[in-house]
């Protein structure tokens, strides 16, 4: 699943996850009738809207195969998020199936493939944030431990890391200046450590801090972890450069 | 800068002043900070404690009919009396009625959210009796006429300034902020009144259903002092303190400090098996249980039941991102921070939508429930809750939140959305002031920028793949 944050927005990290799945010899199929997750609904507390969405979802993504999916939020989404909202449902049992078979892009790499290194290099200092609903998951330590093995990768850790990023969803707009002040903290404390990529799992926080970053006309690169895994592969000529 | 806001805590968060907010950010961050460092020093796996906690409190929960009858007979059979208050009022009366009884005039109280919730204090002062809060921080709320901002630290929101000028308007000594000296003027000033006093009112941190024994935990000292020196003992407990055994208190003793301050213990921890026995040579000569339930049935019959096992210790308070930004009296409540989000609305029963926006302040980050000790679900509950704001039409928690409707639509069509994705890119082209006709869009761009419109790219990308 590429979600909809990829689809309007950030093409380059679904083409990286797409890449990057490819090269581990995965075939990755894009059923084009997808759209979203329905999180934006549900996090809106509009359930109704939310259900009809992930009942499209499950259309979407009929079969046994694994739903993959480059950001911590939409995965939850589909294997926790609906089945909360299904709780009542009739068809409950459809979505605890699509639960069941949904992953996060790098717990997928690392705990589904059993992949613990990276080839290639990236000759960079990133600070990574570790997006809240990679909180309590497998995620969060996969991607740092693919990121450590990459050649020359040196991770800038910063304050105040545990500290969510203050998109949530509807929330950075219903209350802007309380996002708005956690987005302004998170960027402080991670300039301070001066790297020269911030990279995280989850779109959402991408686009919340990039955001900030560039209304404050800061210069700080963003990457997914998708896209440095990517241009690890591309360094290290197992993938063309195109 | 300062953003047009719908919501209040986000407004209120807008408007804090910078001391205070320098007060809540500074004492919430160095007390979680305390949290993890003492609880993964002293435990292996912290997180199994919680989870233990947390399936101990939800079973009591499930089994109150057996164990809110066991702690009953139990502490009858310690020599207590135990009343049972349907609602705060109710529970306000059951006190002023032993106060009157007795021949009481006055109470010396300590720490109780539960006396918050039926607004205790204020109740007796109205009816003739004088009641002195003895916690500090409490003490210096009430000589404030203010309200606590923090389930733990009332006084969260004013630093040392604020407070040596309310104890030298109160004439207990010329202006020092010296912590050391405020203490020592409310421990000299409050000394004597426990004397004075005929009754003494604590909280209980939790009740063992196997014998009745009352855990009440103080860094003052100050409950302990209210037991003593009163010949009648009040406590006032929410139903959902139970735990069923004495063996239990272990596990939540070790939590309690460590989650809400960062001690390995608190100060003082009492466990109270009933009033003054025969050839005990004090203590209370009465004691009183008064088990409140105050909506706590109907929320054990919600769908946010969980709640319920909150042995308020503040750590979700003091992680919360929001709460850090917005502080506690942003919640209107008796109840802030994400514990308070979710508790508030429900303890307002039919005032729920006075309450409703509570559960949208938060950016479900998911902090407060990895610190909690008894592994409350929170975000999950914030989210239940925003269903039923939407589903029962709450306005105050659509405010500002744009509507879904057309969303869900357009999500559920793919035709209709792969159009959208291609069209999205007129946007690029759109000047900002005409983006932010749409209330939505003028607050994202309040303080971000959003980021040029690829919609379409993707799929382009992957469709050329496919004809190679």
């Amino acid at each position: 699943m590429a979600t909809c944050l990829c689809d309007a927005f950030f093409d380059d990290v679904a083409k990286a996850t797409v890449q990057v799945l490819e090269y581990l010899g995965v075939e990755v199929e894009f059923p084009a009738d997808q759209t979203c997750c329905g999180q934006p609904a549900f996090n809106a507390g509009d359930w109704k809207a939310s259900r009809k969405v992930v009942r499209h979802v499950v259309d979407a993504f009929k079969g046994e195969d694994p739903v993959v999916i480059p950001s911590g939020s939409c995965a939850a989404m589909l294997f926790h998020g609906a089945l909360l909202e299904f709780e009542k449902e009739d068809d409950l049992p459809e979505v605890q199936q699509l639960a069941n078979r949904s992953w996060e892009l790098l717990d997928y790499i690392v705990n589904g493939l059993g992949v613990t290194e990276w080839p290639g290099s990236f000759p960079h200092k990133v600070s990574f944030h570790r997006s809240c609903h990679l909180r309590g998951t497998c995620s969060g330590p996969a991607a740092l431990q693919l990121m450590e093995s990459i050649d020359g990768l040196e991770i800038a850790t910063f304050g105040e890391a545990e500290q969510c990023c203050g998109f949530g969803g509807a929330f950075s707009v219903s209350h802007p200046n309380v996002s708005g002040k956690m987005g302004q903290l998170k960027i402080e404390n991670i300039l301070a450590a001066d790297p020269e990529y911030l990279v995280a799992a989850d779109m959402g926080c991408l686009l919340h801090l990039g955001g900030i970053v560039d209304k404050g006309g800061k210069n700080l690169p963003r990457f997914h972890v998708a896209q440095v895994l990517r241009d690890a592969l591309i360094s290290a000529n197992l993938l063309p450069a195109d | 800068m300062p953003t047009k806001s719908q919501q209040e805590i986000d407004r209120f968060a807008r408007d804090l002043k910078p001391d205070v907010y320098q007060s809540v950010y500074g004492g919430t961050k160095a007390t979680t900070e305390k949290r993890y460092e003492v609880l993964f020093r002293d435990y292996p796996d912290p997180d199994l404690l919680r989870q233990t906690a947390g399936q101990i409190k939800q079973h009591t929960l499930e089994n109150l009919d057996k164990y809110l009858p066991q702690a009953e007979a139990a502490l009858k059979a310690n020599g207590a009396q135990v009343h049972f208050a349907s609602d705060g009022d109710a529970a306000n009366r059951m006190i002023l009625e032993i106060m009157k009884a007795n021949g009481c005039k006055s109470m010396v109280k300590s720490k109780s959210m539960v006396s918050e919730e039926t607004g205790l204090g204020h109740y007796l002062e109205d009816n003739g009796m004088k009641c002195l809060e003895t916690d500090l921080g409490e003490f210096i709320i009430q000589i404030d006429n203010d309200h606590p901002s923090h389930i733990v630290k009332p006084v969260a929101h004013k630093n040392r300034r604020d407070i040596a000028k309310s104890f030298e308007r109160e004439g207990l000594g010329d202006y020092n902020d010296d912590p050391e000296t405020i203490t020592r003027r409310a421990r000299k000033f409050l000394r004597g009144k426990y004397f004075e006093a005929d009754v003494g009112l604590t909280g209980a941190n939790f009740v063992s259903a196997e014998s009745g024994r009352l855990t009440i935990v103080t860094n003052e000292g100050n409950a302990r002092f209210c037991m003593a020196a009163t010949p009648i003992h009040i406590a006032i407990v929410g139903i959902e303190k139970l735990v069923p055994h004495d063996r239990d208190l272990a596990l939540f003793t070790a939590l309690i400090g460590r989650s809400g301050t960062g001690q390995h213990l608190t100060s003082y921890t009492q466990f109270i098996g009933g009033p003054k026995r025969e050839g005990q040579p004090d203590g209370p000569e009465q004691m009183h249980v008064i088990f409140v339930d105050n909506k706590r049935t109907e929320v054990l019959a919600s769908q946010c039941s969980e709640i319920l096992r909150c042995i308020r210790c503040g750590a979700c308070l003091n992680v919360c991102p929001v709460y850090r930004q917005a502080s506690g009296h942003a919640y209107r409540s008796v109840y802030p921070g994400p514990v308070g989000a979710v508790l508030s609305p429900l303890l307002a029963g039919s005032r729920f939508p006075e309450l409703a926006d509570l559960p949208k302040a938060s950016s479900l980050c998911g902090a407060c429930n990895e610190v909690c000790p008894v592994n409350i679900p929170i975000p999950d509950l914030l989210l239940r809750l925003r269903d039923k704001a939407k589903t029962e039409h709450a306005e105050k928690a659509m405010k500002g939140t744009p509507p879904m409707g057309m969303f869900g639509l357009l999500a559920s069509q793919p035709h209709a959305w792969r159009a959208a994705m291609t069209m999205g890119a007129a946007m690029n082209l759109t000047p900002d002031a005409i983006i932010n006709i749409v209330p939505p869009a003028a607050a994202w761009n309040s303080c971000r920028q959003l980021p040029k419109w690829r919609g379409g790219k993707f799929r382009n990308w992957m469709k050329s793949r496919s004809k190679n």
